[in-house]
C-alpha cells in the first residue's frame, strides 16, 4: 500500500457515498437493547421503498447517548431517533420522504453533545468500525503515513512531549517521556502494548472506542511503535468484552490485508504486527507489570518497579505500556500538530479525557470534554442533573482508586492535579453520580470489598489489609463498630496506603479516606458506644455483665 | 516399530503401553474436544506464555477446568502442574466446578450497584437458595457475580446465557429464572 493507494481508496470511498445516512448504534449497550434486529429492518424497508441506490443504512459505533438506545441518526438532517424498536423501521425510511414519523427524537444539539470536544471519539458514531474504508475515508491512516515517511523517531517523541499528552489510564504519566525513555533504552526487541484491560466499575470509555473505531488504536500503536523501534504489539482486553475483541480481530485483519499493518508498511522499511492477549477476569492485570506477567502465561502478580517497563518489561525487553484512550490520541495529534492539542484544555492536564457517567444522572453514557472542565457542567449541564426530584450528593471519580467529590465542590474543574488535591483520581474515567438516597459508608464498603476480592495475595499490607478494612467497614455499617474502630480503620488506610507493592494496594483506601473526608457525619451517626460494641479481637458479643 | 511403515503391524494400542505415563494422561475416550484443543495449543506452538489462552479454549470447550484438564495441559506444555493450577485458581474467569445449565451472571460494578444491583442479587439469592459462584442442586442454574461488564448506560445489567439484557429489576430476574426453572 503506497500513499497513492490510500488516497484513491478515500476518494473512491467518497464518490461511492450515498447522499442519506441512518447511522445506527452498533456497540454493546444497544446491542443489548436489539439494535442489530432495528439494522436489518432498517435495511429490508430501504430495499421495500426502493430507496436503495440513495440511502446508506449503516452500523456504526457507539453514538454515546447510552440510556436512550437503541440510536439511529440520520445524516444530513441529523435527526436523532430514541429507544428505536425494529417496529420503527418503515416510519423512519417514511420520515426520510418528508411523513413525519411519531418515533420519539432528541435534540442532537443538546448540552450533552455541544459541550463536547470530540478528539478520541470522533469517528465514533461516524464510521463503520467493520469496514476500513470507512475508517480510511475519514483521513485513517494518513498520521500513519506521515510519521513514517516524514518523521524521524526523535521527531515523533518531541511532538508527544510537546503536546503534553498524559496517560489516560488514571495515574496520568507525561507520555511523551514514557516514548522517549523506551526509545533511549539499549535493545534490539521493543514490545507495545496496548492496556485494555479496562477493570474500574463503571468505566467503559476504552470498552467503546474499541467497538467504534478500532483502526484508531491501532494507528496510535503503530506510530508509537515508530518512534520507540518497536515491531511487536499486544493489545491486553479482557474477556469481559467479546464484541470489542471481534471489532479488533476484524480490524486487524484488514488492516494487515491492505498492508497497514506487518511489513513494509507503506513501502517504509518498518514493520508491526500486533496481536490480542485475552484477559481473564483479573482487576490487578491492569496494572502494567501484572499485565505483563499475564501476557507472558503466569499469575498476575505485580513486581516491584525499577525496572520500569520502559527499560525492562515484557520477556525482559523494554515495553511501552499505555492506555487505549492514550493511543487513540495519537493519530489527530500527529496529523493536527502538537501546538494543537496543547491549545486545548487546562495548563498542566491537555487535551480532552473521555468520561463515562453513569449512577444517579439523567443522561448516561459517554462524553469527552477538554480537560479542566468543572464537574458541574459535566453533570448538570451535560448530564441533566439526577433523575426525578433528588439533588446530586457526591460524584465519583477513579472508580475503587478515586474518591468522590461533594455537591458543594462540583466546581473544581476536572484536571489530575485539582482532582488529586481533593483526594481522589482522575482515573480511567468513570464518573458515577450519587444522589441524597446513597450511603457513603456503603459505597466505601463496596469499593474495600472490590479491592479485597481482587487483591493478588502477593504483598501482606494488601492481603491482609483490605480484609481488615473491610471488616472495619462492614461492622460500622452494621452499627457494630465504635469510635475506636473508626481510628483503626483510619490507621490502616494510612498504612495500606504507604507500603502495598502496586496501585491497587496504594489506592484501596482512597474511597475510605475521601468519604472519611467529606462525609465524616455518617460514619460518626452509626457509631457505637464502647461497652455495647464487640471488642475488636474476637467475634463472640462481649456479655452486658462482663464488660461493666 | 512405526506405525506408519507400510506393511507394520503394531496396533496403536500396542504403542500406548510403551509409555504408562502417556497413557496416563492421554485420553483414550476419543473424545473430538481433545483433538480441537491439541490443534489449538499447536497454533501457539505449545508455547507456555500461550497458557491463558489455552485455558480459555479448553473452558470453551469443556464448560470447566476439571483437575484431568489440568494435567492434561500441564503435560502438554511442560509445565509443572502446580503453575498450570496456580494460573487457573488465580484468574475469575476460569472455574474449576461444572457450570448449571443456565448461566445467569449479575453485574455487580460501581453503575449497576447504585442503580439497585445488590437488590436484584438478594432476590435471586433468595429464589435459587445459592450463593454467587455456586450452580443449584439440580444443576440448572449457576449464579456469577461480575464486576463490570461495560454496560453502565443500561444499569442494572446481567448476562443470562450470554445475552446481555438491560435494566434489570427483581422481579425481571426472578421472571428469567422461572423460565428456566419453573416454580
Amino acid at each position: 500500500m503506497t500513499f497513492l493507494d490510500l488516497v484513491d481508496l478515500r476518494r473512491k470511498h467518497k464518490a461511492n457515498a450515498k447522499r442519506i445516512v441512518l447511522r445506527c448504534c452498533m456497540a454493546a449497550g444497544c446491542m443489548s437493547l436489539n439494535s442489530r434486529k432495528v439494522k436489518e429492518r432498517l435495511d429490508e424497508a430501504v430495499r421495500e421503498a426502493g430507496l436503495a441506490g440513495v440511502v446508506e443504512v449503516r452500523g456504526v459505533g457507539c453514538m454515546k447517548l447510552c440510556c436512550e438506545g437503541p440510536l439511529v441518526q440520520a445524516e444530513p438532517d441529523e435527526t436523532l431517533y430514541i429507544k428505536v424498536t425494529p417496529e420503527n423501521a418503515p416510519e423512519i425510511i417514511q420520515a426520510l420522504k418528508g411523513k413525519p414519523a411519531s418515533v420519539p427524537t432528541t435534540n442532537p444539539h443538546a448540552p450533552f453533545f455541544a459541550k463536547q470536544k470530540l478528539i478520541v471519539l470522533a469517528n465514533s458514531g461516524r464510521v463503520n468500525p467493520e469496514e476500513i474504508e470507512s475508517y480510511i475515508a475519514a483521513d485513517g491512516y494518513s498520521a500513519l503515513h506521515h510519521a513514517l515517511t516524514e518523521m524521524t523517531p526523535k521527531e515523533l517523541v518531541e511532538t508527544l512531549v510537546k503536546s503534553g499528552l498524559r496517560g489516560r489510564g488514571g495515574a496520568g504519566f507525561p507520555t511523551g517521556l514514557k516514548w522517549g525513555t523506551v526509545a533511549k533504552s539499549p535493545g534490539t526487541k521493543k514490545y507495545v502494548i496496548c492496556n485494555a484491560d479496562e477493570g474500574d466499575p463503571g468505566a467503559f470509555m476504552d470498552r467503546s472506542v474499541l467497538e467504534s473505531d478500532p483502526h484508531c488504536v491501532l494507528e496510535g500503536m503503530a506510530i508509537a511503535a515508530h518512534a520507540v523501534g518497536g515491531d511487536q504489539g499486544f493489545i491486553y482486553i479482557r474477556a469481559e468484552y467479546p464484541l470489542a475483541i471481534s471489532r479488533l480481530q476484524i480490524a486487524i485483519r484488514q488492516a494487515k490485508t491492505l498492508g497497514l499493518l506487518g511489513a513494509g508498511i507503506f513501502e517504509a522499511p518498518f514493520s508491526f504486527n500486533v496481536e490480542l492477549r485475552i484477559g481473564a477476569g483479573a482487576f490487578v492485570c491492569g496494572e502494567e507489570t501484572a499485565l505483563m506477567a499475564s501476557v507472558e502465561g503466569k499469575r498476575g502478580a505485580p513486581r516491584p518497579r525499577p525496572p520500569f517497563p520502559a527499560e525492562s518489561g515484557l520477556w525482559g525487553c523494554p515495553t511501552l505500556i499505555n492506555n487505549v484512550e492514550t493511543y487513540a490520541n495519537v493519530p489527530a495529534i500527529v496529523r493536527n500538530g502538537p501546538d494543537w492539542f496543547a491549545s486545548i484544555g487546562a495548563a498542566t492536564s491537555k487535551g480532552t479525557k473521555v468520561f463515562a457517567l453513569a449512577g444517579k444522572i439523567r443522561n448516561t453514557g459517554l462524553i469527552e470534554v477538554p480537560m479542566g472542565t468543572p464537574v458541574r457542567v459535566i453533570v448538570e449541564e451535560m448530564g441533566g442533573g439526577a433523575p426525578g426530584a433528588a439533588c446530586i450528593k457526591a460524584v465519583q471519580t477513579g472508580g475503587p482508586s478515586g474518591g468522590c467529590i461533594p455537591r458543594d465542590l462540583l466546581d473544581t474543574p476536572v484536571d489530575y492535579e485539582s482532582l488529586s488535591k481533593l483526594g481522589s483520581i482522575m482515573g480511567s474515567g468513570g464518573m458515577i453520580v450519587m444522589d441524597e438516597g446513597t450511603n457513603m459508608v456503603e459505597i466505601a464498603r463496596f469499593f474495600m470489598e472490590f479491592c479485597m476480592d481482587e487483591s493478588c495475595g502477593k504483598c501482606a499490607p494488601c492481603r491482609a489489609g483490605t480484609v481488615q478494612m473491610h471488616k472495619l467497614l462492614d461492622r460500622i455499617a452494621a452499627r457494630r463498630g465504635t469510635a475506636r474502630d473508626l481510628a483503626r480503620l483510619e490507621e490502616l488506610c494510612d498504612m495500606v496506603k504507604n507500603t502495598s507493592l502496586c496501585g491497587l494496594g496504594q489506592t484501596a483506601p482512597n474511597p475510605t479516606m475521601s468519604t472519611l473526608r467529606f462525609f465524616r457525619q455518617e460514619y460518626e451517626a452509626l457509631l457505637q458506644p464502647e461497652r455495647h460494641a464487640r471488642s475488636f479481637q474476637t467475634e463472640a458479643p462481649v456479655p452486658e455483665a462482663a464488660a461493666r | 516399530m512405526n506405525p506408519a511403515l507400510p506393511g507394520s503391524t503394531t496396533a496403536p494400542s500396542a504403542e500406548r503401553k510403551h509409555s504408562t505415563v502417556r497413557s496416563a494422561l492421554e485420553h483414550a475416550s476419543g473424545d473430538k474436544r481433545f483433538k480441537i484443543l491439541e490443534a489449538h495449543l499447536k497454533k501457539h506452538q505449545y508455547r507456555q506464555d500461550a497458557l491463558i489462552e489455552i485455558l480459555h479454549k479448553a473452558q470453551e470447550l469443556f464448560g470447566y477446568l476439571e483437575d484431568d484438564l489440568l494435567l492434561f495441559l500441564a503435560f502438554k506444555l511442560k509445565l509443572p502442574p502446580s503453575r498450570v493450577y496456580g494460573v487457573a485458581t488465580f484468574y475469575h474467569f476460569f472455574t474449576l466446578k461444572p457450570k448449571g445449565e443456565h448461566t445467569c451472571v449479575l453485574c455487580l460494578g460501581t453503575a449497576c450497584y447504585v442503580k439497585g444491583a445488590d437488590k436484584v442479587l438478594e432476590a435471586v439469592k433468595a429464589r435459587l437458595k445459592i450463593q454467587p459462584g455456586e450452580t443449584t442442586a439440580d444443576s440448572k442454574v449457576s449464579l456469577l457475580t461480575a464486576r463490570c461488564i461495560g454496560a453502565c448506560g443500561i444499569a442494572p445489567a446481567a448476562v443470562y446465557d450470554g445475552v446481555v439484557t438491560a435494566r434489570q429489576t427483581p422481579q425481571s430476574a426472578l421472571d428469567k429464572l422461572n423460565e428456566w426453572r419453573p416454580e
